[in-house]
């Protein structure tokens, strides 16, 4: 028998959303580990380091996002680590996260000038101490508005969790739409819910810009 | 357990690889043509046109960039077939790639025109020129300058998440990949072989932006 797309329905939806958070929180916070190391060593004075990580970024940033996640959902196994379709989007959005994240907030830590460096190190501080207290404090301001604004790509982009059998908003509309027959109502609904979590970041991305260009 | 990498039987299905990659092409070309045409009447709207325009595109852009790809897809490929029509893969492919990168292209070149400095235009008028003179001969080409490395990075961007459409088993490279993979079982060498070929591809339009973008406005 055919279900009805029913309020029932729309609150499963909703639940599902919870998922497609979580799983935004946990990529962001591996993107958030990774891209940070990448940052800094995209700055360092080693210069392998900075072509390792340059090459890194530029590798993850020029393959598409289902790639990462089908080599490590399928790939992964051939080694003997079984991957659950969690830990495989974890990774896969961490990774792809990061190359993002590191650039932003490398950008963000080469906008300060030089000169704060040098101050820094007049000071007798060491390279960690200006990092620390001289040069991290005030890119935060540059890097806050971007990152906010990758937020909501890291949202959307999780919806392709689905293609893996991960059941978040997405993979729970396909289910819906299959088991009621009215795919545009469900994904409709499916996508007024992306737009309820993310249109609030947007906009807070964009005040956020205005009032730290300001203070400047 | 070990593992041997085998990549024979991955070349050996080159020729759906290449049809893939082929498709992968066609839609990207296709999508940067008319999300450029969308884009530049979007944000003309925008930026010139009358207050309940300016409201609707708005509107079209916000929603358009705050819910994903794969969903929007999926609305047009299997949502509208409840109104009675029915689009083939590749049309929907198209038109919702159209409709996502128009959004995304629409903001990029409305800040392009307005970072043209107002005293620039006014410049213009005041020598007689015309608002279309204006337009071609004063904002086009800094607009165009300022605009294009956004416009390049987005047009990559785009062409990556073209991969998407194989969910609606449009035969792109992606596609080609499940159907080899299905064939081989050599997940991991499938993949990666086609995540190089993507990122082959990244490289070669980066490289195509960057010899457009020195041919257009560094030589001169």
């Amino acid at each position: 028998m055919i279900r009805t797309f029913s309020y029932i329905d729309v609150m499963y939806l909703v639940a599902a959303a919870r998922w497609t958070l979580a799983l935004t929180v946990t990529a962001f916070a591996g993107s958030a580990v990774l891209g940070l190391a990448l940052a800094l060593a995209r700055i360092a004075p080693v210069a392998p380091l900075r072509w390792i990580t340059a090459a890194y970024i530029h590798v993850v940033q020029g393959t598409p996002l289902l790639v990462w996640l089908f080599l490590i959902f399928f790939g992964l196994p051939l080694t003997g680590i079984s991957v659950n379709p969690w830990i495989a989007a974890a990774v896969a959005f961490s990774i792809y996260g990061s190359a993002f994240l590191g650039e932003i907030w490398r950008g963000a830590l080469i906008s300060i000038a030089r000169t704060q460096w040098e101050a820094g190190a007049s000071l007798g501080l060491s390279l960690y101490e200006q990092l620390r207290h001289v040069i991290v404090p005030q890119s935060i301001r540059v890097a806050i508005p971007p990152t906010v604004g990758f937020l909501v790509q890291l949202i959307k982009n999780t919806s392709l969790a689905a293609t893996i059998g991960f059941v978040e908003l997405t993979r729970e509309g396909q289910l819906t739409a299959a088991g009621t027959y009215k795919p545009f109502a469900v994904y409709i609904t499916v996508a007024a819910i992306y737009f309820a979590m993310c249109f609030p970041l947007t906009q807070w991305s964009r005040s956020l810009e205005r009032k730290l260009d300001v203070a400047r | 357990m070990k593992y041997g990498l085998q990549f024979r039987d991955v070349f050996a299905a080159w020729e759906s690889i290449l049809d893939g990659v082929l498709v992968t092409l066609f839609l990207s070309v296709c999508t940067m043509v008319g999300g450029l045409v969308i884009g530049v009447a979007c944000a003309a709207a925008r930026v010139y046109g009358p207050g309940w325009l300016k409201r609707l595109v708005g509107t079209y852009v916000e929603v358009v960039r705050n819910t994903p790809l794969l969903v929007q897809l999926f609305l047009i490929f299997f949502g509208l077939p409840s109104f009675g029509l029915r689009l083939d893969g590749l049309t929907a492919a198209i038109i919702a790639l159209v409709i996502n990168l128009g959004a995304y292209t629409t903001e990029i070149v409305r800040a392009g025109l307005q970072a043209v400095p107002k005293a620039q235009v006014e410049a213009g008028h005041s020598l007689g020129l015309s608002g279309l003179q204006v337009f071609r001969h004063v904002v086009m080409f800094p607009a165009l300058k300022a605009m294009f490395p956004a416009l390049a990075s987005q047009f990559v961007l785009l062409m990556l998440a073209t991969s998407v459409v194989s969910q609606i088993s449009v035969q792109d490279l992606f596609h080609a990949a499940s159907i080899v993979q299905s064939r081989t079982f050599r997940d991991f060498e499938v993949y990666t072989v086609i995540g190089v070929l993507y990122l082959g591809l990244a490289f070669a339009f980066r490289g195509l932006f960057a010899g457009i973008y020195y041919w257009a406005f560094v030589r001169r």
